[in-house]
């Protein structure tokens, strides 16, 4: 039996390890002052984070993540968030059809959906456009902001409405005053997952984006591919940061909004 | 009432449309024109519309007829498009060779004689060759199933049947045997892993579930990107592993641990896990605390209660675990372009390389088509497993 506990606990150690250990590498290479991306560091520097601020092809790059990210997340969280209004109402159509469909994006393989979006944006005029990117990821990105908004709703009491509505509020008001705030939570969190997934997008930007879309993730992808420097470590702590930092914001807020939430419901 | 469940039903419609709109265009019209790419053939169509009118007319088999040549000698010259001329003769060369210099032999003859009849035989003996009217009717058909089989290896042979390309011309089988493969070995790979890992999981309470958790959790939410980079970084050749194992003194000199298959397989395993171990847990919890002190009680030892009772309770989370992995472990692109060499590239990397690297639609599409297909049926399957795990409970 203690043999049995001891493989359990080294196979735990090795597993965890094997699972964690890639990301903490990464993140003191970032502040390396040696050109390569190799360990043992010679020195600290913030050299890197640098190149990044000052070099053009990363800078613009950075830039554009931005611009396209916010994009994504407000055009994939309306037309989820709207999505998953229509598929809590009971009297919906084929609700489970609307909800396969809704989740096919994240099922096909990006490359196939990549080849497809490059043929068909050419006729449409979308090609090498901010739009383009924009719409491309927001399709892969919806299905986030749908599954998240769903599950909020799903939580929320249906006689908190009726009450409101029995007290003589419109239908907008009961929707602008008691089913927003109560989805909000779910609703951001699927924004924070919209922004995710479009930071992080490489393989349908490759496919629609031109050199003026060029983001940050698809230029990581060429310099892994072609020059690899520290300014690649640099990047990624931005993204671990930076999705850290995120999730402390939805957590934050979400939150707050319970704790405004709790008068109520006392 | 039912003007309000109308007026419901209305509602819940307009609050889905502008999602549906929106997935009709930039989802499903995509896909259906990689799809319509994979079977189009629209180059002979467009230069030789008269020829394209008139071929339907004959059987292939015997002398053509004179409208036939007469309507191609006028498409050679109306076309004033050298482009698609040169994409033509192109074609056409694909499907038979010897059309380059028979075609710009016959252009030359067209310039030099603008109206009447011409007698193409005359021009270059090879227009008495059926197989090479053949190759002109043909091309003048706007479908074609050529990518679809080449794809697969196949292609038509001179009299229209289809064939096995001989082996030396054949790499796609080959790319499609080596996806399987690699998604077959990431998927087992995932298995033997996350299933004792989510029975840990289940097995603790309190920190140790979170913690052990967490730990599933945060590289499913890191940037798929960064964490191919930390592979990277670490399976090089000064990389961590090889720099700890030669400080160790276990070997003498580097790894070859990048740029080979066996890093494609370690950092895909790394990326899929929590796809394999998150379903597992799920089913796991749903599996009654008792039943395993029911199984001792019984006077089954630990190893017969778990081999009888715990596996096959959680071999329905390991299927559906296989399945979601398998599925997108054969689509990946991302990982095997940037970890991989040149023999671990997959469908995928294939079909990037022929829409960007070479213009090729055709190709693209027909590849695209049959990971498209196999990725659906997968997540079909996997559908029906978890509704009737739902249904089930």
């Amino acid at each position: 039996m203690r043999a049995a506990t001891f493989f359990r606990l080294l196979f735990g150690v090795l597993a965890v390890v094997f699972l964690i250990a890639p990301l903490v590498a990464i993140l003191p290479l970032a502040f390396t002052s040696s050109v390569f991306l190799t360990y043992p560091i010679p020195g600290y520097s913030m050299r890197w984070f640098n190149e990044l601020a000052n070099a053009n092809v990363w800078r613009m790059s950075i830039i554009n993540s931005l611009i396209i990210g916010t994009g994504t997340t407000l055009l994939a969280g309306t037309l989820g968030t709207l999505a998953a209004l229509g598929l809590r109402n009971a009297g919906l159509v084929l609700p489970g059809l609307f909800r396969t469909v809704f989740l096919l994006p994240m099922v096909v393989p990006a490359v196939v959906l990549g080849v497809g979006m490059q043929v068909f944006f050419v006729h449409l005029g979308l090609a090498n456009s901010y739009a383009g990117v924009i719409a491309a990821h927001s399709v892969v990105a919806v299905p986030f902001v749908v599954v998240s908004v769903t599950a909020s709703l799903a939580g929320i009491d249906r006689r908190v409405e009726r009450a409101a509505a029995s007290l003589g509020a419109s239908p907008f008001t009961v929707f602008r005053r008691v089913t927003l705030p109560l989805a909000m939570p779910g609703i951001l969190s699927g924004a924070v997952f919209a922004f995710a997934t479009s930071l992080d997008e490489v393989v349908l930007t490759l496919f629609v984006a031109g050199p003026n879309q060029r983001t940050l993730a698809r230029q990581m992808f060429s310099s892994i591919r072609e020059n690899i420097s520290p300014a690649i470590a640099a990047a990624a702590f931005l993204f671990i940061v930076g999705t850290l930092l995120i999730a402390a914001i939805a957590v934050l807020v979400r939150r707050r909004m319970e704790k405004m939430k709790q008068p109520a419901e006392a | 009432m039912s003007e309000t469940s109308l007026k419901g039903r209305l509602g819940a419609l307009a609050l889905v449309a502008p999602l549906v709109l929106f997935l009709a265009i930039f989802f499903a019209w995509p896909l259906a024109s990689m799809l319509k790419e994979s079977v189009s053939d629209p180059v002979g169509s467009h230069a030789f519309p008269l020829t394209a009118a008139v071929a339907g007319d004959w059987d292939r088999q015997s002398e053509p007829p004179e409208a036939l040549k007469q309507a191609f000698v006028d498409d050679l010259r109306a076309i004033d498009d050298q482009q698609l001329l040169g994409d033509a003769v192109r074609r056409l060369n694909s499907a038979q060779n010897g059309f380059r210099t028979l075609m710009s032999r016959t252009i030359r003859a067209v310039e030099e004689q603008p109206e009447g009849p011409l007698d193409l035989v005359a021009v270059d003996k090879r227009w008495a060759d059926v197989r090479f009217w053949r190759a002109v009717a043909d091309s003048t058909n706007p479908y074609t199933d050529r990518y679809l089989l080449a794809a697969l290896d196949y292609e038509r042979d001179a009299s229209g049947r289809i064939a096995a390309l001989p082996a030396e011309a054949s790499a796609n089988t080959a790319i499609l045997l080596r996806t399987l493969g690699i998604g077959a070995v990431v998927t087992l790979a995932c298995a033997l892993i996350g299933l004792p890992y989510a029975m840990l999981v289940a097995s603790v309470d309190g920190w140790k579930r979170q913690a052990l958790l967490g730990a599933v959790l945060l590289p499913l939410w890191t940037s798929l990107l960064v964490r191919t980079a930390a592979w990277f970084i670490l399976l090089q050749e000064q990389g961590l592993i090889n720099d700890t194992l030669m400080s160790l003194g276990l070997i003498g000199s580097p790894l070859p641990l990048i740029f080979n298959r066996l890093g494609v397989v370690i950092a895909m395993t790394h990326v899929l896990l929590p796809f394999m171990v998150l379903p597992i847990y799920s089913v796991l919890l749903s599996i009654p605390r008792n039943l395993m002190p029911a199984a001792a009680s019984l006077g089954a030892p630990p190893w017969r209660a778990f081999l009888r009772v715990l596996l096959p309770l959680s071999l329905r989370g390991v299927v559906s675990g296989s399945l979601l992995v398998f599925m997108t472990a054969i689509g990946y692109y991302i990982t095997p372009a940037l970890i991989g060499g040149a023999q671990d590239q997959m469908i995928s990397s294939v079909i990037a390389f022929y829409a960007i690297g070479s213009a090729n639609w055709g190709m693209a599409g027909a590849l695209g088509a049959i990971l498209l297909v196999a990725t659906l049926a997968l997540y079909t399957v996997y559908g029906r497993l978890s509704a009737d795990r739902a249904g089930g409970r």
